[in-house]
């Protein structure tokens, strides 16, 4: 850069220079209207503003308060306080609404699938999935299939009290471990697992002693599980004869729950949930398609 | 970079420069009465508009342009957009656009000079201005002398009548969120909610600012068109052209008479300044084309009566085109083509935009249906071996009457749909409500036993209503594993 004192005025256009010059460019003085000056000079003030009535300078081990005293947080519980109040009506009206009244009215079905909804991602997605499909285990609640049954009181017992969960009301049944306790040898267990897949028309092996299988369910499952092997939902004994299987139906892994037993386990919600979210867990969990 | 040498004659100017104030004189004549006319029309559509009402039945708002963010919806007399259709709001701003474009085409910035709000506003507030203080001479006088008691209230009154219409345009502003009369009363009453008033306070003081006190500057300073305009427009466009070839050499009436009698050149120009003082944006257009100029005529039909007075003829000013002097220097015709391959262009683009947009409005159903298979899980295998796909069913209803429709699905045979919230009636259809003017979404199960069928399967969706017979269909896949 260098300053030409020469041209202090360009010859096309009549304008002031700046005296700047580049490369033999010079600079001209197109000035900024002064109101624009103004403007810059206010919005430093205003931050200044911004200072004082908004928490802003990082203290030692705080922070400059502001005299607004605002506080993110506040904000987010006077929100959250917000919401519940805008939802409360809806929540009382669902709180008092049978099962059918709530399928009959589309904004109070939609209210309880939402609100069950969110509570089933915050509460049960991490063993039922997000999309209560389940997993090995872990029972898909989209199905037609129910340990302990698939009309809506039957659902929010089980959501209430839990699974073998040790609260005094909890749902709760045995499945022995006949191996491991000796109760049949492993050519018996081997039989009966045999018979139980014949039960729903899986193949079976055909060397395999289907009558020996038969006479040992008829003998040790049946209590549970039923004679034709249909299940007793009051026991929570699974439906052998349907296509559902909530560990798998390999020969290998029937055999293993035959050994060992089975208990899979739910916590209760009772106590966690009220019982409004509960209500709105159940009707969520009944209209994914399986409720009966 | 060479050492730092004091500049010996370097004349030190300001890098920002005062507002130099502009005074414009009132001016009569064929551009003035268009521009009247153009600011009464707009500006009486713009006040007026809210108050219109149009007729649509008991469930919807009777405010014949409405736009209702808490309903969601747009109104405007026989059409009605929800927020889906944002695109018509896109088509709008294109079709604004093209038109602005084409505008310039013809007639360079006619839009800034006429039509702009800002100039509109403007013209109004100067009107004010000239009323309470005095025309140019008048008020420039009173403003280098003292401040006497009458300048104050002068003053006083005209800051007053500003700001009364500032407030009045905020005012209307608000209008078009609600229904008009009741927020008028509403807000008489000191009833209406805040954010009504808070909307009148910000574009009162907006508008005073911006016509009364920033005017040529928005123009100058922060408008985009005037840089745009000057990138798209060509020499073809007409503009506010000073006739040099005619005016100069300009000199006073008694000399240019003593030059003509002299038998030596002699312009048309009286060098009077009447067309600078008449401009509102102290432009001298006799510079040439001028970033400050808005091709506004106003200094046509000052020159004009300049012209009759002096009785030479008229349009020493006039909207002409720098190609069309260079013609008559040179002893050709000058002419003016309109239809040119821009304006052709630009027309056309706005044909086929308009006529796209029409005709989407024209066939524009009144129901749709969408559907949203359910993620996870994809299928759901049933106790009987059946699988199970859930989707979620949005069904629209445009109408302002309530609705049902039965849903039926198509491409599986011997498969079946239920709707949770909806038992099948007594003739077996799945038929669902939908209220007036809404949308509503339902878990459809559709359940299947072809166990043949591959991984995805096409399966459509089709609403029919059951009053009328209107339909909407859409589709989707059914998946098994
Ligand atoms: S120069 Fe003429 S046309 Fe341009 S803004 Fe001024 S009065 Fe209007
Ligand atoms: S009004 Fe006409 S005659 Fe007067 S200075 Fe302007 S161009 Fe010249």
């Amino acid at each position: 850069m260098a300053l030409d004192p020469h041209h202090d005025r360009d010859s096309v256009t009549g304008t002031a220079t700046t005296g700047h010059v580049w490369d033999g460019i010079r600079e001209l003085n197109t000035p900024l209207p002064r109101w624009w000056l103004w403007i810059f000079y206010a919005t430093i003030v205003w931050s200044i503003g911004y200072w004082v009535v908004y928490p802003s300078w990082p203290l030692v081990s705080s922070f400059t308060q502001g005299v607004f005293g605002w506080h993110s947080r506040e904000a987010l519980v006077r929100d959250l306080a917000e919401l519940k109040a805008v939802r409360g009506p809806m929540m009382d009206k669902l709180a008092a609404a049978s099962l059918p009244e709530i399928m009959s009215d589309p904004m109070l079905l939609d209210f309880a699938r939402a609100q069950g909804r969110t509570s089933f991602g915050d509460n049960c997605a991490p063993c039922h999935g997000p999309g209560a499909a389940g997993n090995k285990g872990y029972p898909n609640l989209a199905d037609d299939d129910w340990l302990w049954g698939g009309k809506i009181e039957d659902i929010a017992t089980t959501v209430r009290y839990g699974i073998r969960s040790g609260d005094p009301k909890t749902r709760i049944s045995l499945m022995p471990a006949f191996g491991r306790d000796n109760m049949l040898t492993r050519p018996q267990i081997e039989n009966v697992a045999d018979y139980v897949r014949s039960l729903s028309g899986l193949s079976v092996n055909a060397k395999a002693n289907l009558s020996d299988g038969k006479a040992i369910f008829q003998q040790q499952c049946a209590t549970c599980h039923g004679d034709d092997g249909k299940g007793k939902r009051d026991l929570g004994a699974p439906d052998l004869t349907d296509a559902i299987w909530l560990y798998g139906s390999d020969r290998a892994v029937i055999i293993e729950g035959v050994w060992g037993g089975r208990g899979g386990t739910m916590p209760a919600w009772v106590g966690r949930l009220d019982d409004t979210t509960i209500k709105a867990l159940s009707i969520y969990v009944h209209t994914l398609g399986g409720g009966q | 970079m060479t050492a730092h040498q004091p500049p010996e004659f370097f004349e030190e100017a300001p890098l920002y420069e005062p507002r130099r104030a502009v005074y414009p004189q009132a001016v009569h004549g064929t551009y003035r009465r268009i521009k009247w006319a153009v600011l009464l029309v707009t500006l009486g559509i713009y006040y007026g508009l809210p108050f219109v009402r149009w007729d649509r039945g008991p469930n919807a708002p009777d405010q014949a342009v409405l736009i209702d963010f808490p309903g969601r919806r747009f109104y405007f007399f026989f059409i009605e957009l929800w927020p889906q259709e944002i695109y018509y709001l896109t088509g709008l701003l294109i079709l604004a656009a093209i038109a602005l474009f084409l505008m310039n085409a013809v007639a360079g910035r006619v839009w800034c000079g006429y039509l702009c709000p800002q100039t509109v506003w403007t013209d109004l507030f100067q009107a004010i201005e000239r009323l309470t203080e005095g025309d140019r001479r008048e008020h420039i006088q009173r403003n280098n002398g003292p401040w006497t008691a009458e300048r104050v209230v002068r003053a006083g009154i005209k800051h007053f009548l500003w700001l009364m219409v500032a407030w009045w345009t905020g005012g209307a502003w608000v209008l078009y969120f609600s229904d008009a009369p009741t927020l008028v009363r509403d807000l008489a009453t000191f009833h209406a909610p805040f954010i009504a008033y808070a909307w009148i306070g910000i574009l009162t003081v907006t508008t005073y600012f911006l016509a009364g006190h920033m005017r040529e500057q928005v123009c100058l300073y922060m408008c985009p068109w005037p840089r745009i305009q000057a990138a798209l427009t060509d020499e073809h466009a007409l503009n506010v052209t000073y006739r040099y070839d005619r005016g100069e050499p300009r000199a006073s009436v008694k000399k240019s008479a003593t030059l003509r009698e002299n038998g030596l050149p002699a312009g048309d120009c009286i060098d009077c300044l009447q067309c600078v003082h008449v401009c509102p944006t102290g432009v001298d257009i006799r510079n040439g084309p001028n970033l400050g100029c808005i091709q506004c005529g106003l200094c046509i039909d000052a020159c004009d009566a300049v012209m009759t007075k002096i009785g030479r003829p008229p349009r020493l000013i006039a909207y002409d085109t720098d190609l069309n002097i260079t013609a008559r220097q040179e002893g050709q015709q000058p002419h003016f083509n309109i239809v040119r391959a821009r304006t052709i262009l630009y027309a056309a683009i706005l044909a086929v935009i308009g006529g796209i947009m029409l005709f989407t409005l024209a066939t524009r159903h009144a129901e749709a249906v969408n559907v949203i298979h359910d993620r996870n899980p994809i299928f759901v295998r049933m106790s009987d071996g059946a699988i199970r796909n859930a989707f979620t069913v949005r069904i629209i209803n445009k109408r302002l009457e309530a609705r049902a429709f039965a849903l039926t699905i198509s491409g599986l045979p011997g498969s079946f749909v239920e709707v949770i919230g909806a038992a099948p009636r007594s003739d077996g259809r799945v038929v669902i409500e939908v209220g007036p003017d809404q949308t509503r979404e339902v878990r459809a199960l559709v359940t299947d036993y072809n166990y043949a069928l591959p991984p995805f399967t096409p399966v459509g969706f089709h609403l029919l209503d059951i009053a009328t017979g209107e339909r909407a269909d859409t589709r989707d896949n059914f998946r098994r594993p």
